[in-house]
């Protein structure tokens, strides 16, 4: 009961985070709800025992990835800074963590009344550990894991390339 | 399923474990600016802060009184709430790490399969509080040290993490507590020497402290990120730093010191019953504290690099050696097996 209830209140989270990155008018603002979003998925997956899949998501999301997209935002400066400053209050960001956390409630009420709640298989505790996702990437599919490795190598290559090319003009 | 029913003896020991170990933390934050100050008075050949209390014992406390009585000053064109939460995301991040530090056989916080993993995240996400600070202040000093700073510990985050996968790799496991117990008879320094060197300097680089703390370069920065912060704010950032110094020892015992365990005490040590928490407490504590010291000692004899020489360290030379040091490490295994 209380990991369905806790499901309920992340799941959410996650979307409500994800309306948000899409409906905020300042970039950071943005990139801010969606490392919320990447946390909320994190909390999902820990709830079906995927501890090794919650702890890459944050590590790799919202460590690395989502710290690099707020790194090009603040350096780009896109947006009319203080116009828009002065638009984020506590109000706004209590009333949004309020309002998500009583819409769960509301949700898992109205779940419960009509029988609806979904449940965790116990078949779920299995897949998400190390050594199960090791297995099957190592197996089963080692093919399709190969290639998106040359993909990524493939990329930073080439994004290497052209920055190399940038300074050799002397732009830069 | 009601919520006693979830207060089980094993739950309550690990809230206990992670309690003591929070507790432990922050005061360690407010000892280890004493001893800061002490040891490089007398690197220094100076007396040091001896005026409050005891020897200066209670120089912390004055301190700390002193930033909470202090003006907060908010920059008026900087974004409010950014800048208000900026400051407590090192804190809960370096607190989030005692969770799956083990301090003696049995006590640790959550026993994680993927615990390695877990402190590798939790660290990661340490880069907010700077990056936010910077950007929340709305200064240029603030910007640049902000992004100064993330650049940084972005860089020395793979070096680290390399030296760490070389460490499960001789573990066999992910969770922390089997890097523990692997480390029963030989610790892992003396396998691994170069994977301990980098994650020294990793360690060092990502607690932002000298060689590499030209995050707050007075000469071209003034304060770097926190130069708009003051009062409690700015102490919690100061604070943040000496718990990332103290977590950071506790790091380096737990995966190349061998933890709670005397030096191949599987050989010698008798049985001493319940005596033996005790003597896994003060053994991992000791350790800490002799590598919190040393970096305090590092601190006052090793001048700061420039930015350029911090970069080509991280990425020409210890993210090589790193990976090199990986390999030897897996082939090493792969061939004795």
């Amino acid at each position: 009961m209380l990991t369905t209830y806790l499901f309920i209140l992340l799941a959410t989270f996650a979307v409500a985070s994800a309306v948000a990155t899409i409906l905020s008018r300042h970039a950071v603002t943005s990139a801010l709800f969606l490392v919320l979003n990447m946390v909320s998925l994190a909390g999902v997956y820990l709830l079906l025992k995927a501890q090794y899949l919650a702890v890459i998501q944050i590590l790799v999301y919202a460590g690395a990835i989502m710290v690099l997209f707020l790194f090009v935002i603040m350096l780009l400066n896109t947006d009319k800074e203080e116009s828009v400053l002065k638009q984020i209050s506590l109000k706004m960001v209590v009333s949004f963590l309020l309002g998500t956390a009583v819409l769960a409630q509301l949700l898992f009420a109205v779940a419960g009344w009509t029988d609806t709640l979904p449940m965790i298989s116990a078949a779920m505790t299995e897949v998400g550990t190390v050594e199960a996702i090791g297995d099957q990437l190592f197996t089963r599919y080692v093919l399709p894991f190969e290639l998106t490795g040359i993909l990524l190598t493939a990329a930073v290559i080439g994004a290497l390339l052209i920055a190399q090319h940038h300074n050799k003009k002397g732009t830069s | 399923m009601g919520l006693l029913e979830l207060l089980t003896p094993a739950l309550l020991t690990s809230l206990a474990v992670i309690g003591g170990g929070a507790f432990f933390l922050l005061n360690s934050a407010a000892l280890a600016v004493y001893a800061e100050r002490r040891v490089a008075a007398f690197i220094q050949n100076r007396v040091g802060p001896n005026r409050v209390g005891p020897m200066g014992l209670l120089q912390p406390i004055a301190d700390v009184l002193k930033l909470i009585l202090k003006e907060d000053v908010v920059p008026a064109q900087g974004n409010k709430v950014v800048h208000a939460i900026a400051p407590m995301i090192p804190v809960i991040t370096a607190l989030m790490t005692v969770a799956v530090i083990p301090f003696g056989d049995g006590l640790v916080g959550a026993n994680l399969n993927v615990g390695v993993l877990y402190l590798l995240a939790i660290t990661s996400l340490g880069v907010y509080g700077v990056t936010l600070a910077g950007w929340a202040s709305n200064s240029k000093y603030a910007l640049l040290g902000g992004l100064r700073a993330a650049a940084q510990m972005l860089s020395y985050e793979l070096p680290m993490g390399m030296a760490v996968a070389s460490v499960v790799l001789l573990a066999g496991s992910l969770s922390v507590v089997e890097v523990v117990n692997a480390q029963r008879d030989l610790w892992f320094v003396f396998v691994n020497p170069i994977g301990f060197l980098i994650f020294f300097i990793a360690a060092l680089a990502e607690a932002n402290r000298t060689p590499f703390d030209l995050v707050e370069a007075e000469q071209e920065l003034v304060g770097g990120y926190h130069t708009e912060y003051s009062s409690m704010k700015f102490g919690m950032f100061f604070l943040a730093e000496y718990m990332h110094v103290t977590i950071g020892s506790m790091l380096i015992t737990t995966f190349f010191f061998g933890g709670y365990h005397l030096p191949f005490s599987s050989h010698w040590l008798p049985d001493i019953g319940n005596w033996k928490i005790l003597l896994d407490i003060t053994v991992f504590l000791g350790k800490t504290c002799f590598f919190a010291f040393s970096y305090i000692w590092i601190r006052w004899t090793i001048p700061r690099f420039k930015y350029d020489q911090l970069m080509r360290l991280g990425w020409s030379r210890l993210l090589p050696l790193s990976i090199v040091n990986f390999m030897v490490i897996a082939i090493v295994l792969w061939m004795m097996r």
